[in-house]
């Protein structure tokens, strides 16, 4: 009862909020920014993904937020608690699956349930009834009394989340969730974060899979190399920043000898060489591609390869950070 | 770490938190009760081989130690032996989960996420590898008061039932308390070199196998083991089950266990906070 009160007294502020967010760290070759000056408010329902290669500060963002990280500036509210005065206080509201299996491995499947809970103050009656409610609807009734390390990775990543659940966190936090494992069991990740997300469940997530964050997420920050890039819908995404097709052409010569027929090919907003290889911008991107081919014989370039790439956040990448992005 | 002026309504904080740590306590005991036939072996065995061998055979063969003091070596072994289950229980059953949790299956991670300060999760750690050792102490007693050959009997008993427990409990303390600081700084895959390096000297060392004033004759010795915990073990033990032996006065040893309870206890939050928080 005492949680019903508190939470609605809560309802006024964004369930996370950072300030100027950013942490340092200091090694033997130099400091390095993970995370700089990070500004993020999210809203109460809202699916936000974390956008990122690997190295920009995705999983130091979230272990600010989760209190695992302590930030060398700036400032995390959960639920308006400041993370890094109140910790306890602030793992309280939140629920955390992480990228790799943290499920306690003496205890069967329904004893990691019903302990998550017991460790967040549910009655042992109480605890009893979630577990056998969450057993149900994430499908793992039949391996209730199984050891945990007998699970599959799939099913082990949904008592994960099932875990994460026990408590109803206030915001559920996922950690590259579908980072190494298979496609159907990612397609079955899916669907359950969408019914979460139905449920009207607060999620963050990070991943480095630009589809995924396309199809899942509402809204979306783009970091790289520890800052935000861009901050928006995957639509707002496309439009503000992706807007033009990317079309790519690799030459048996330098790439560079046909740089400047492409710049001044209709449509072609900008180019660049890379090597063998030329990278025009295009909108709209009709024809350009064909002109490209021809511009090539023209100067005496023999084209080895040629493709086009529709506005994507692959192309918001790339049009933002200059590199392609890899996963 | 303080809980005051929170933002928002906690109603009592301090209470709820007790709950989470008394929860995580029982997970543990849950653990335990699952595998507690592994528990009995690893408890056992040494201290039951140790007690045939030189209380049983050594007699029977003719073989023995004299003790001096009119004792007989069984005598002397019996609060060492259970000082030994006590030091080895409470560094093995905090250190090598740990060690676990941390490298291969990252459990840390999630308890680390529980409603308490991180330093409550560490102490909870404390507190189950003490009740262990406890455990261990009070198994290993009647055995080795019982086992050995006829005429070998060594002459124990509770002389002042409160320094036995407090002997019992504070070394228990002490001896979880150096688990979770081993836990926390030893590396996974040096984790076979915890019994050769540590609890194998401290073992020897340890005072178990002779009281400690009898190590007048080599000087360096007995001043070198004082920074051996497992001498104070012993002794406390000496001190309440046998004091018709020598043995170390009782302030010496009972600021020793204490102090080093709260010394090493403290010591070790800080290492287990620096491994999980960034």
């Amino acid at each position: 009862m005492a949680q019903v009160a508190e939470i609605s007294e809560l309802e006024a502020g964004a369930p996370i909020r950072t300030v100027g967010l950013s942490k340092v760290y200091r090694g033997r070759s130099g400091a390095i920014k993970a995370v700089d000056a990070l500004d993020l408010e999210i809203a109460r329902g809202e699916f936000f993904g974390l956008l990122g290669p690997n190295g920009a500060g995705k999983s130091t963002t979230i272990g600010m937020l989760t209190t695992m990280v302590v930030p060398t500036a700036g400032h995390a509210y959960i639920e308006g608690i400041d993370v890094e005065r109140h910790p306890a206080a602030a793992k309280r509201r939140l629920g955390f699956v992480s990228q790799t299996n943290t499920l306690d491995r003496q205890l069967t499947v329904r004893e990691n349930l019903y302990y998550h809970g017991r460790f967040f103050g549910v009655s042992r009656s109480e605890a009893e009834r979630r577990s056998d409610d969450l057993l149900k609807r994430f499908s793992l009734s039949e391996r209730a009394d199984s050891m945990v390390f007998e699970l599959s990775g799939g099913l082990a990543q949904r008592l994960m989340i099932a875990r994460a659940l026990v408590h109803r966190p206030e915001i559920l936090f996922l950690d590259e969730p579908t980072s190494g494992i298979d496609p159907q069991t990612r397609i079955n990740l899916w669907g359950i974060l969408r019914d979460l997300h139905a449920s009207g469940q607060t999620i963050l997530l990070t991943t480095h899979y630009m589809e995924e964050a396309d199809s899942l997420c509402e809204r979306i920050a783009i970091l790289d190399q520890g800052r935000m890039l861009a901050l928006g819908s995957p639509a707002e995404l496309k439009a503000d920043y992706g807007a033009e097709t990317v079309i790519v052409v690799t030459v048996d010569g330098e790439g560079s000898r046909l740089l400047e027929e492409a710049e001044r090919l209709d449509n072609v907003l900008r180019a660049e060489a890379d090597g063998s290889a030329v990278r025009v911008f295009a909108n709209p991107p009709e024809g350009v591609l064909v002109a490209l081919i021809e511009r090539a014989h023209a100067v005496g370039l023999e084209v080895r390869d040629a493709s086009s790439q529709p506005p994507s956040l692959e192309t918001v990448f790339l049009s933002l950070t200059g590199r392609e992005y890899r996963e | 770490m303080t809980q005051v002026a929170l933002p928002t309504a906690e109603p009592r904080p301090r209470l709820r938190q007790l709950g989470t740590f008394t929860a995580m306590l029982a997970r543990d005991l849950r653990v335990l009760r699952r595998q507690f036939g592994q528990f009995l072996l690893r408890t056992i065995m040494q201290p039951l081989l140790f007690v045939f061998v030189f209380a049983y055979v050594f007699p029977k063969i003719g073989q023995g130690f004299s003790s001096g003091h009119g004792a007989t070596f069984t005598t002397i072994l019996v609060p060492g032996l259970i000082a030994v289950s006590i030091n080895f229980q409470g560094i093995q059953s905090v250190a090598i989960p740990l060690v676990q949790e941390f490298s291969v299956s990252k459990e840390i991670e999630d308890r680390v996420l529980a409603p308490v300060p991180v330093w409550a999760v560490a102490l909870e750690k404390i507190v189950a590898g003490a009740i262990q050792a406890i455990i261990a102490a009070l198994v290993v007693f009647p055995i080795v008061d019982l086992v050995h050959a006829r005429g070998a009997a060594p002459i124990i008993h509770v002389h002042s039932w409160p320094l036995f427990v407090f002997a019992l409990v504070f070394s228990s303390f002490l001896a979880a308390s150096g688990g979770l600081l081993i836990g926390t700084l030893i590396e996974p895959r040096k984790i076979t070199l915890l019994f050769s390096v540590i609890v194998l000297p401290i073992t020897f060392l340890g005072c178990v196998y002779y009281p400690w004033a009898t190590l007048s004759p080599i000087p360096w010795l007995k001043y070198l083991v004082l920074l051996n915990p497992l001498v104070y073990m012993t002794e406390a033990l000496r001190a309440s089950l046998t004091p018709q032996l020598p043995h170390m006065p009782v302030w010496a040893f009972s600021l020793a266990l204490v102090g080093g309870s709260i010394g090493l206890g403290v010591l070790a939050l800080r290492t287990f906070y620096r491994r999980v928080v960034s």
